[in-house]
């Protein structure tokens, strides 16, 4: 028991993190302002002092980012990477007993990539297939350590609903119509997919009284028989208790009110609406509701559910009093959010701190991880990007990007590495090549597993 | 003399689409052909930069635009898209590009644009004035029954190179037929972006599907087949010339006659360096104009591409790396190599929704070693060359088409408003489907 206490302990304390002063740079803290020539200082993991003038402890690390921009590490509110194999468990309608925890992949090269690109938090979400998905988990970009290690320690656990057409659409090729090889999967119609809601918390809220009866029981000093537990009800329970955020996919503005009123009228609270392309539209009842929203800059027209996105989405749902941070949903994306921001202050004349904080703070609001992340404050965890340019132009690059006070990315040393890399597996490929060599070619043959698919 | 020749132009202009007489006084021209000129005028008639100058006397009617601290600058060209021919990719009823057939250079990108497409005026207020339209992208050609008849497309039809606004598509047309696009046999497995796995061929064990042996006679075969009916086309054409007697009109030999002439060029989409060094060397042999789309290996290919003096369209900056031991940056990188190899390049985004955000690719290009100047040639004058309209289109200068932006600072910032924008001399409101849904809504109690 001691043994892995400390374990514990020593898997909390970043390994490596050692005493930084970034120094001489414009640091954009989105909570306080921006202070022009200013330093941060990082110990154990955290930022312990920042502004014009701070103390330097003996024997710290300096980065001289002279001329440079310090923001707060990137915050994705809506990803798929590091996840192995497939995010959908598209069998079911409900599928609220999986778990993305169980399949993070630590060597997804896109956790890398999205590092370089100044992400250093994402929530990993289900896919969209289920109008109730599976349960999501936010994962800090630790490339290199371990799947355990890369779990966001305490951020409260999630799920992923979905709205609109791809949960019609799953299992449902022809809607519901026509004629399919497999039988079709309910729902094939935005009406379904209510009903598949609803069905589910009312389940689910018998399923609690089961269990507060039980517990009641219990504390009355009775020896009842628990209920049987069920793990697809577990995390809707969990849901109607407030212990698990409802991260809902969708895009259209009448699914987005009626899943708000069947939240209503069932008890629980969506977290955040996420894409929500027409949020505008009913932005008063999203902010009446208290739910965040989560959204493309400017994606449009790939599907007829897209079709009235407007870049100025972000904009308007903020106007309207809601916590709105702009997401990539794509292992590209993902690597240049700092521009999309800036999307909100060409087409929403938004500011510049609101504009950063739609990728920084308030992704880290929605997510319930505020109190450790999203802006550069004295007792936040030392997660930092620094660029060479104003960071919400299309000519910044990430020059070093730092999480818990320790170095995960550094561009001059990234390309330098990058020669020798090439080079190495030239050599291998070349290895490669000679054997392929000896052997005798089989081109064409017959009977060959997978002969004929070039 | 001169005013004459003024008032006469207000005559015509006011008989010609009811085009106005424009003076844009006091502003800073960026004509990407030259020094910029700050603090002058530029006057706009028939649809054409008639005079820049310091100081323009307005002709009688003109319509004053006070420009001072507004920056001119030619409108942007995107070199790769489906623009008029498709509309929300998920619905095919919205989608032409993409025609069955074998050989089929007879079918017209031009004809089936739709000018009323949403996606033409919200990619206008981002400063993109014209754009090529391809029938297939990306080897998509066809895309929709091949496999079940085993057929691949290799030749998708002529893109067209169109103005951005128009009441229709003729009065969009710059150019009909700018380019025939050729759907290149490929020399690799299935794979990602322009079809590059992440092992090349030449090493993948011969025990693997098939291995590089079959790889190379499916694509032999198809080349053959596409020389087959290239030689036709030639045979075709020199019947013609010669009025043989039983000559009768054939209208897909019919619509590779400027190609064989090398009036038009053909595109063929290749990444990996040993497949574009296949294209030129098809090219060469078949003697005709080449512009190689979606290069990726261009530190291989380019001392090819630069001797042979082939330019090329490159696909999206911010795109992912080639595999997983591609450094990350290698998409952005990859037009400052272009530059670097002395290839000629332009801008391409290869799907619709991401037109609007072309000077964005191209700025990321710059933070990661592209000189400026190049990168707004790759938007303007380049492709101007590439297409073939460069005495027209492109930049701006005397005698050419007033597609203009106007805007408030550098077009590739992303923080620029684009103030004004003119499409043949025409100021075109900078408003579309999603500045009404935000009026709209904005106003929503």
């Amino acid at each position: 028991m001691r043994r892995l206490l400390l374990a514990g302990l020593v898997a909390l304390a970043p390994l490596g993190a050692e005493t930084i002063v970034i120094q001489n740079a414009t640091i954009m803290t989105v909570s306080k302002g921006t202070i022009k020539n200013g330093s941060v200082v990082v110990r154990d993991g955290k930022i312990v002092d920042v502004g014009e003038k701070v103390m330097i402890p003996e024997g710290a690390t300096r980065i001289d980012a002279a001329g440079q921009y310090v923001i707060p590490g990137i915050i994705d509110c809506h990803s798929h990477i590091a996840v192995d194999g497939s995010v959908n468990e598209g069998s079911v309608s409900v599928s609220s007993m999986v778990d993305i925890k169980d399949v993070i992949n630590p060597e997804d090269i896109a956790i890398y990539r999205a590092l370089a690109g100044g992400v250093t938090t994402a929530n990993i979400l289900h896919g969209s297939a289920n109008p109730i998905g599976g349960r999501t988990i936010v994962l800090k970009m630790r490339w290199g350590k371990d799947a355990q290690s890369m779990i966001f320690e305490g951020a409260k656990p999630g799920i992923k609903f979905a709205l609109g057409e791809n949960p019609k659409r799953s299992g449902n090729p022809q809607g519901g119509r026509g004629e399919t090889t497999t039988a079709a999967r309910y729902p094939a119609t935005r009406m379904g997919v209510e009903d598949v809601i609803r069905e589910a918390f009312n389940q689910a809220k018998i399923y609690k009284a089961a269990w507060d009866e039980y517990n009641a029981k219990v504390a009355r000093g009775d020896h009842p028989l628990p209920p049987r537990r069920d793990l697809k009800l577990e995390a809707l329970k969990e849901v109607l208790e407030g212990n698990r955020y409802v991260h809902a996919h969708c895009y259209r503005a009448d699914e987005i009110l009626m899943l708000i009123r069947v939240a209503d009228e069932m008890g629980f609270k969506i977290r955040t609406f996420q894409h929500v392309l027409e949020g505008y539209k009913v932005a008063k009842e999203i902010a009446a509701h208290g739910a965040g929203g989560s959204t493309f800059s400017d994606w449009w027209s790939y599907k007829v559910e897209a079709f009235d996105a407007i870049p100025y989405n972000a904009a308007l749902m903020a106007k309207a009093g809601i916590v709105v941070s702009v997401n990539s949903d794509d292992a590209e994306q993902m690597r240049h959010l700092n521009i999309e921001a800036a999307k909100s202050m060409k087409y929403g004349g938004m500011s510049e701190t609101e504009a950063l904080a739609m990728v920084t703070l308030n992704p880290a609001k929605q997510l319930g991880i505020d109190n450790r992340v999203g802006s550069i404050e004295t007792g936040k965890d030392a997660d930092l990007v620094i660029y060479d340019k104003y960071p919400l132009s299309d000519y910044a690059k990430v020059q070093k990007v730092l999480i818990d006070g320790t170095v995960y990315f550094d561009r001059d040393k990234a390309i330098a590495e990058q020669a020798a890399k090439d080079a190495g597996k030239q050599k291998l490929l070349d290895k490669l090549k000679q054997q392929n060599q000896t052997q005798q070619p089989t081109g064409g043959r017959r009977g060959g597993r997978g002969g004929e698919s070039l | 003399m001169k005013l004459l020749g003024i008032l006469l132009g207000c005559a015509l202009a006011a008989g010609a689409a009811g085009t106005e007489v424009i003076l844009i006084r006091d502003a800073d021209v960026y004509p990407v052909s030259g020094k910029e000129m700050k603090g002058v005028s530029l006057l706009i008639q028939d649809g054409k930069i008639v005079d820049i100058a310091p100081k323009i006397v307005p002709p009688k009617g003109a319509r004053i635009v006070e420009a001072k601290g507004l920056r001119v600058y030619p409108g942007m060209i995107d070199s790769g898209t489906e623009l008029g021919l498709s509309e929300i990719p998920s619905v095919r009823d919205t989608v032409d590009a993409g025609e069955l057939g074998e050989f089929m250079p007879q079918l017209k990108a031009l004809s089936a644009v739709n000018p009323d497409s949403d996606h033409f005026a919200v990619v206008r207020v981002n400063g993109i004035t014209s754009a090529m339209t391809f029938p297939s992208l990306g080897g998509r050609g066809g895309g929709f029954l091949s496999a079940a008849s085993g057929e691949r497309q290799l030749i998708a039809g002529q893109a067209a190179l169109i103005h951005t606004d128009g009441w229709t598509w003729e009065d969009m047309e710059i150019k009909r037929c700018a380019a025939m696009t050729i759907i290149f046999p490929t020399l690799t497995a299935a794979g990602r972006r322009g079809g590059m796995p992440d092992i090349p061929l030449d090493v993948t064990p011969a025990t693997v599907s098939g291995g590089i042996a079959n790889a190379r006679r499916v694509f032999d075969e198809q080349i053959a087949k596409l020389n087959d009916f290239f030689d036709n086309a030639r045979r075709y054409e020199q019947a013609k010339a010669a009025k043989e007697p039983d000559f009768e009109t054939d209208l897909r030999y019919e619509a590779m006659i400027p190609v064989l002439d090398r009036k038009v060029p053909v595109t063929v989409s290749a990444g990996r360096a040993n497949l574009i060094h296949e294209a030129i060397q098809w090219a060469k042999k078949q003697n005709v104009k080449l512009v190689i789309m979606q290069p990726l290996e261009i530190g291989k290919a380019g001392p090819e591409l630069k001797a042979e003096d082939v330019p090329v369209i490159l696909s999206r900056v911010l795109a992912l790396p080639n595999g997983e031991d591609a450094s990350y940056d290698q998409a952005f990188t990859l037009p400052a190599e272009a530059y670097k190899a002395g290839v000629k390049f332009a801008f391409g985004t290869f799907t619709n929704e991401f037109v609007r955000n072309i000077p964005y690719q191209a700025a990321t290009a710059v933070a990661f070693g592209l000189p400026y100047d190049e990168a707004l040639k790759a938007l303007t004058v380049n492709p101007a060359q590439i297409w073939g309209v460069s005495d027209q289109l492109g930049s701006v200068e005397k005698g050419k088409i007033a597609d203009l932006i106007v805007t408030d600072g550098d077009p590739l910032e992303i923080q620029t408003q684009i103030k004004h924008l003119y499409v043949k001399g025409k100021e075109v409101a900078l408003t579309n489907r999603q500045t009404r849904l935000n009026e709209r809504y904005m106003n929503r109690n």
